[in-house]
């Protein structure tokens, strides 16, 4: 397979004694939409700020567009890498958050232009350029010189979706993008959501909207406990879910 | 025996005081002011260093602010101008300091050293935790967007902090406006040093001494005012609001919205 564009093998995390990842291994194919669903507490989210390096792996590796994430091999051994390389992994790779952590000192246009400018050093003139357009793609246009604090949960988090294909990086990391929103405004980020799999972009997705998952997902995972227990399409694991586990987290969710 | 106060000396030096007087003053506020700016610096490096994962940086953070809080400012203040040059056997405190368009002597070097660096300790705890409050979701969303920590810290992260910093550090130069009197002690002529000599000269205690608190309240004074404008400001930008240059004066110099806000 030549366009994995994540491959994490036996990824193992943990907080203090407690075992958050016990060897968590997945690719991710360019255009693809993978979903990641279970229960709290069973990693999903720590195992997406791994391939970011928001947090470090204690064992495996990930890589992205083949390269090693957050380490570099010196001879047998794996040594952290330094803070420039990682941050210039991390362009490649955008990263929605649930609480949308949009920097509220900066307007939407400006949120989305900050990294552009100041990472990618692309001019003022032409970051704005392609930030009105992306504001204007997540329904936006409107609200470009709205400060975050002016603006709802829903369209705060459009704005940060639009700030993470600003860098346009080669996969995006969704984690829980709707969880702290209103019910009534969950829809109008997921239509965004599903509009961008129509272009092709390759997403990871924690949710736990089982809707989004059916209708946009290539594939969904499910994990329980720090592994991933299941696998496969959404068709396959919203008619005929295998395991056990499974089973009981969509009775009680769907 | 008492003698009755002489209230014309007393309105002299409140609203006539002499060329001399006026060179102090200046003295006092740039003092006061390149004494803050280096304390902010200073607190700044601190605080960063603090939060350092190298352990010798976080120590020799510890140590800058447990001897410069533990000790008298006074103290530091002397130990600078008679010490320093001595106990680091090269020459930190020069007899005159020439920067071109003026000069400054021994003691303003010393005074204004031992200020600035007595100050950073104290700000280094006001900009931790103003750092601290800002949510650690903005530096992680800034680092995965691929800033560097710096770069981060710089964009995303003081300029919020600075909205959180800035109340305590106006209380701050209030303080250092009124510490600066300290330098008399080591012969700066400032206020309280014209002051204090006018007094010697007459032995009119109370015409003199009220003369230089009434010029310590209108420098305080009329720091509160800017104080408020500038808090005013940042609080305005983060709401996304765009007062008028008028309105702001206008915030600025009601007094009761320049206190309710606290």
């Amino acid at each position: 397979m030549t366009d994995v564009v994540m491959r994490a093998e036996e990824v193992h995390k943990r907080f203090g004694r407690l075992e958050v990842l016990k060897g968590v291994s997945l690719d991710v194919a360019q255009r693809e939409t993978v979903c990641i669903i279970g229960p709290s507490g069973s990693g999903k989210t720590t195992f997406i700020r791994c391939i970011n390096h928001l947090e470090k792996v204690d064992g495996g590796r990930i890589t992205v567009n083949g390269h090693l994430i957050g380490y570099r091999l010196e001879g047998e051994k794996l040594v952290e890498d330094s803070e420039k390389s990682i941050a210039r992994q991390r362009t490649q790779i955008g990263m929605v958050f649930q609480r949308f952590n949009l920097f509220p000192h900066k307007t939407a246009l400006e949120n989305v232009t900050e990294a552009p400018i100041h990472v990618l050093g692309q001019s003022k003139q032409q970051a704005e350029e392609e930030g009105v357009k992306l504001l204007t793609r997540v329904g936006l246009a409107d609200k470009c010189d709205t400060y975050p604090g002016k603006l709802s949960g829903g369209q705060q988090q459009r704005v940060a979706i639009a700030r993470s294909l600003a860098m346009r990086p080669a996969l995006i990391l969704f984690d829980e993008p709707t969880s702290a929103l209103d019910p009534e405004v969950t829809g109008e980020v997921l239509s965004v959501m599903e509009e961008l799999a129509h272009e092709g972009m390759t997403r990871i997705v924690v949710t736990h909207e089982m809707g989004f998952a059916r209708e946009a997902a290539d594939r969904v995972v499910m994990m329980d406990e720090g592994v991933i227990i299941e696998e496969g399409t959404p068709e396959h694991f919203f008619e005929a879910p295998e395991h056990e586990r499974t089973k009981q987290f969509l009775s009680k969710i769907l | 025996m008492l003698t009755a106060v002489d209230w014309h000396v007393v309105w002299v030096r409140i609203a006539h005081p002499n060329h001399v007087f006026f060179i102090a003053l200046t003295r006092t506020i740039y003092v006061a002011v390149i004494a803050q700016v280096m304390g902010v610096l200073l607190g700044l490096a601190a605080a960063l260093m603090r939060m350092s994962k190298l352990a010798p940086f976080r120590l020799m953070s510890g140590i800058y602010v447990w001897i410069f809080r533990g000790t008298p400012l006074l103290v530091q203040i002397f130990f600078i101008y008679y010490g320093a040059n001595q106990l680091l056997g090269f020459t930190l405190i020069p007899n005159t300091l020439n920067l071109g368009f003026f000069s400054l002597d021994s003691a303003i070097v010393a005074g204004i050293l031992a200020l600035g660096v007595n100050e950073g300790a104290y700000m280094r705890e006001i900009i931790r935790a103003g750092i601290d409050s800002i949510d650690k979701g903005q530096m992680e969303a800034a680092k995965s967007l691929g800033m560097r920590y710096g770069l981060a810290m710089r964009r995303i992260v003081l300029p919020q902090a600075a909205r959180v910093i800035i109340p305590p550090l106006g209380n701050e130069f209030n303080n250092m406006l009124k510490n600066t009197s300290l330098l008399f002690a080591i012969g700066v002529y400032e206020i309280f040093a014209d002051a204090e000599i006018g007094y010697s000269n007459s032995f009119q205690p109370v015409e003199y001494f009220l003369g230089v608190a009434f010029w310590y309240l209108v420098l305080t004074t009329v720091w509160t005012f800017i104080q408020a404008a500038i808090e005013r400001k940042l609080a305005a930008s983060e709401r996304g609001e765009d007062l008028t240059f008028w309105e702001r004066v206008q915030a600025a110099w009601n007094p009761v919205t320049a206190w309710a806000r606290r």
